[in-house]
């Protein structure tokens, strides 16, 4: 690779940089980060990103609903979010720019298509005038590139047509990223050459497109500095960037090798958990089996029916589909089956924003059941936990014969962060063995530790026996409407579930483990509460950070974790259910923090609350 | 129709009878209900296809029909409405050893459950669904089910019901289901050699039984079946037979055109050679058998339509032992270490 003779640049180094791409849902947006992520990663560098997509597949060109973004955050110290704000944005469109503006701080650094601001597509989004030329923008570092026009010459001479020329120029922006922060444009051009391994004209356009970028912030003179972000000193061993959709496939297929019993996933799809069933239906050397059924309850009815016959019975689903599955997870319930219920949230009700994070579901995979009708339920904080509580969630369904609902949402599964690839060696041994003794076999005889019933699968002589949703006696197994029964097997169903307690790791405290404050989260807004908490420590402050990977049972200590603190704050990208599940068992008052704006948190609105609320308690009573 | 690939070890196995596949649960439903009969022919057959009774499995869905596995002394699974076809399906994909029948009703496989049904059938799903059709809702005490006459008066429609009625036939056979027969609940001896053949099929098969609800639909086959009229009201088939009926088997079909018609053997010089024969790999009889119903027409019972293809378990295993023998086993370290990775050092 050769670069056209440098000129004279200064040279910055930055402990962390945010970059969030934007452009048409066409532009090759989620690609061209994907490919900087990488890079960044391979670099040595901490990172973290947020892909933030429109549910249409191509909505109108140069329409505000057809934006597609994809953010990163890059950084030589460990980080847990992808940004709070973008320290450059860059814009391939108008209707880019304005669904973006809002978040690029004043000082930002501005990178604009201005070949795409031609009148029909600043009129397509409501712009009067031109920001680039009406002096609006002059709050921030516009670097305003005829990105188009540049990219057509570098590619003269090609035998591509005008439509694909203007395809490549998502990696213009990305080649002149690269020599901005100083990345190698060796793994890209690498992946252009295998992805188009067949198409070698548009392998050379898109090559070509790449290093123009590259050489045109060499070259030109409007770029007066680049960066340096040094490698990050992260723990030593081999990694990959993981999302957390990925990291879920690989822990189930994980879990199914340590426990060796066959994985049975039965999906339908939908937004944000479909990557899951593509990354399955892949795995057939595992001997995963995958199903897309015809609609949720059966792709939990299928499910429900592997683990019948001894397999690990699978579904995966997001908001909309766990309503379709009540009935059905009331029936694995039931008849004690285990069973791995993935819930990647969206944001709601109904169809809601189905591209968009929120953790609204909360309640309703505890409670959205006819009658008592618990289930364990886990929640990975980041993308790469995903890959070791499927492994946890998997031990605790096949030891307690029980179904286990994995909640992520739809920011930890297109998200995504470096991983310490583990050692399959290293991975606990998870697992049950199937009943097969004859003398003293009865269905619903529980194990006297865990409460588990006997997996006793079809195709065992001797052990013939019927099972179903109605209530059984206790023991025998046999259909009951015993009132006294009843009441004992609605207890023991609660009393297995809730010793699973003991059997958990108990909540753990970062920072102060007493004092003023502590925040409580779950799921995906560990990251933000993380950082949050780290700030103020630095300032100073009495803060403790608690994340509960365990939303039932509650880990035993919770209670005395909660009450060592004046004040608990439980942010959540909800209305308030982690909350009100606190309040409501521990009598605490603690106060919530709570957005559903489909977006993550910022790290500086969970501090800034935590000021807040530390500012009161210093306030003399009235 | 005897390709037992799943039949389980050649090995002599114990002889069962009907009394191995009766369970210790008392039989609850209504005195002179059809369903007895319908249990006393499925015990009766079981001993038929050659496998342990521990290697066969019975699902069920909710209404009076999903009682019946518990008093199969085989594994049983009685679900929720109309989804035993969906937990049948993930069961014989983990499990293709296991021969898994499934009990359901003209509620739970037509209404609440039409679309696992249809999709179970499209698959090809090596289940058999054996659907009790006594055109009302009983359990829930005799509301309009989807096969209930137009304009019959039940609980739910005092006025007479204005949905129209469904063919099970027909929408089986939409769904291309491989194996698609009738029966009656108290023909015993047609039921039980149609209960064997549906047993014997490798893929989804579909049986339609007429039972009789003596309490909530009483007699909602009478006109067809009782022993007095159902040589006469029925046309048993047979595979490459013409289709003859009558209780002196002098009346048979014919096509006119495209339309079935009934003819008398001997009049007008009508000779065997007139009548349609029976084809079960033929498509258009198919559809022709499932649209023709008393008082118009005999009501057709015995194997409408059996063809062969790969089952869905068996496609599905394949394709797994394939991708090992492509791939070899699959390597978890390998796995997890997929895609673009670096390595981290050590400080110095």
């Amino acid at each position: 690779m050769t670069i056209a003779s440098g000129r004279p640049t200064e040279e910055r180094q930055l402990e962390r940089v945010t970059i969030r791409f934007a452009g048409d849902s066409g532009d090759g947006m989620q690609l061209t980060g994907t490919q900087f992520t990488r890079t960044a990663a391979v670099f040595g560098n901490d990172i973290s990103t947020y892909p933030d997509f429109p549910a249409e597949i191509r909505a109108p060109a140069g329409s505000l609903p057809g934006v597609s973004g994809f953010q990163l955050s890059f950084s030589s110290t460990h980080i847990h979010t992808p940004g709070d704000a973008p320290d450059v944005l860059v814009a391939m469109n108008p209707a880019a720019l304005k669904a973006n503006l809002g978040d690029l701080p004043a000082g930002g650094a501005l990178v604009v298509n201005e070949d795409a601001f031609t009148p029909a597509n600043l009129n397509k989004v409501g712009y009067a005038s031109n920001p680039l030329a009406d002096g609006s923008l002059s709050a921030y570092s516009l670097f305003s590139i005829p990105v188009s026009t540049l990219n057509a010459r570098a590619l003269e001479g090609l035998e591509m047509t005008n439509r694909q020329v203007d395809l490549t120029k998502n990696f213009f922006a990305l080649g002149l990223m690269f020599w901005l922060y100083e990345r190698s444009m060796a793994g890209t051009i690498a992946w252009i050459d295998e992805k188009f391994s067949k198409r070698p004209v548009i392998a050379e356009g898109n090559k070509r497109a790449l290093k123009a970028g590259y050489n045109f912030g060499e070259t030109t003179e409007i770029f007066h500095e680049r960066y340096i972000v040094p490698p990050a000193r992260l723990q030593p061993g081999r990694y990959r960037n993981i999302t957390g959709n990925e990291a879920t496939a690989l822990g189930m297929v994980a879990a199914s090798q340590l426990a060796d019993r066959p994985l049975f996933y039965g999906s339908y799809p939908i937004t944000p958990a479909s990557d899951i069933l593509h990354s399955l239906a892949g795995y057939k050397s595992f001997g995963v089996k995958t199903f897309q059924a015809e609609d949720e309850i059966a792709a939990i009815g299928a499910a429900i029916g592997a683990s019948y016959g001894g397999a690990m019975g699978m579904t995966g689903t997001s908001g909309p589909g766990v309503a379709l599955k009540s009935e059905a997870l009331g029936l694995a319930i039931m008849v004690e089956l285990p069973l791995m219920l993935i819930d990647v949230q969206r944001a709601g009700p109904s169809t809601g924003m189905p591209t968009k994070t929120e953790q609204g579901d909360l309640l309703q995979v505890l409670f959205g059941r006819n009658s008592e009708s618990p289930i364990v339920v886990v929640a990975p904080a980041t993308p790469a936990e995903c890959f070791s509580y499927a492994i946890e969630g998997w031990r605790i369904a096949l030891k307690y014969m029980t179904p286990v609902a994995f909640m992520s949402d739809a920011f930890l599964a297109n998200g995504s962060e470096p991983w310490l690839i583990p050692d399959p060696t290293s991975l606990p041994k998870i697992g049950v063995e199937n009943r097969t003794e004859k003398a003293g076999f009865f269905p619903y005889l529980r194990d006297p530790e865990t409460l588990a019933r006997p997996w006793a699968v079809p195709g065992t002589p001797g052990l013939e026996h019927r099972i179903g949703g109605l209530e059984k006696s206790d023991v025998l197994g046999n259909v009951s409407y015993d009132p006294d029964n009843h009441h004992r097997m609605q207890l023991l169903r609660q009393a297995k579930i809730a010793g699973i307690a003991n059997d958990i790791p108990p909540l753990d405290v970062y920072g102060a483990d007493e004092g003023d404050l502590l925040i409580l989260g779950w799921g995906s807004t560990f990251g933000a509460i993380r950082s949050a908490v780290e700030r103020l420590r630095a300032k100073g402050h009495a803060v403790g950070h608690a994340h509960l990977r365990y939303l039932n049972p509650l880990p035993a200590n919770t209670e005395d974790v909660l009450r060592a603190y004046r004040r608990v704050l439980i942010p959540e990208l909800n209305l308030g259910q982690l909350l009100m599940l606190i309040r409501a068992r521990y009598l605490i008052d603690a106060i919530g923090y709570n957005r559903v704006r489909g977006k993550p948190f910022r790290i500086v609105e969970i501090e800034a609350e935590a000021v807040r609320l530390m500012a009161e308690l210093r306030e003399p009573v009235r | 129709m005897t390709d037992l690939k799943t039949a389980g070890p050649a090995t002599a196995l114990p002889v069962l009878t009907r009394k191995d596949f009766v369970s210790d649960q008392e039989v609850r439903w209504c005195p002179g209900c059809g369903d007895y009969s319908i249990l006393a022919q499925t015990q009766k057959v079981m001993p038929d296809f050659g496998y342990p009774k521990e290697k066969i499995v019975f699902i069920s869905g909710i209404g009076c029909s999903g009682r019946l596995p518990y008093y199969m002394n085989t594994y049983g699974f009685h679900s929720i409405h109309g989804r035993a076809p969906a937990i049948a399906t993930g069961l014989k994909a983990a499990r293709p050893d296991l021969m898994v029948w499934v009990i359901t009703g003209d509620g739970d496989a037509l209404s609440i459950g039409g679309n696992h049904l249809v999709h179970s059938l499209r698959r090809n799903v090596d289940i058999r669904i054996i659907m009790f059709n006594n055109r009302i809702y009983g359990l829930t005490k005799g509301q309009a089910s989807p096969t209930s006459e137009f304009g019959k008066v039940t609980k739910s429609s005092p006025y007479g019901t204005i949905d129209y009625p469904v063919s099970p036939l027909a929408i089986a056979l939409a769904a291309e289901s491989s194996f698609i027969a009738r029966s009656v609940d108290t023909h015993s001896e047609h039921l039980q050699g149609t209960l064997d053949a549906a047993g014997r099929h490798r893929g989804s098969a579909f049986v339609e039984v007429l039972q009789n609800c003596n309490i909530f639909n009483d007699g909602a086959h009478r006109e067809f079946t009782d022993r007095e009229v159902r040589d006469d009201r029925t046309l048993v088939l047979q595979h490459g037979k013409p289709m003859i009926f009558g209780k002196d088997r002098d009346r048979g079909l014919r096509l006119n055109g495209h339309q079935p018609e009934i003819v008398t053997l001997g009049e007008n010089g009508m000779t065997e050679a007139d009548l349609l024969v029976h084809d079960e790999t033929d498509p258009l009889i198919a559809f022709m058998l499932s649209h023709i119903y008393w008082p118009e027409f005999p009501v057709p019972v015995g194997v409408i339509r059996r063809i062969s293809r790969p089952t869905h378990d068996e496609m599905l295993t394949n394709q797994i032992e394939q991708a090992m023998a492509a791939r070899g086993r699959g390597d978890l370290a390998r796995l997890l270490a997929g895609g673009e990775t670096w390595t981290v050092e050590d400080e110095p």
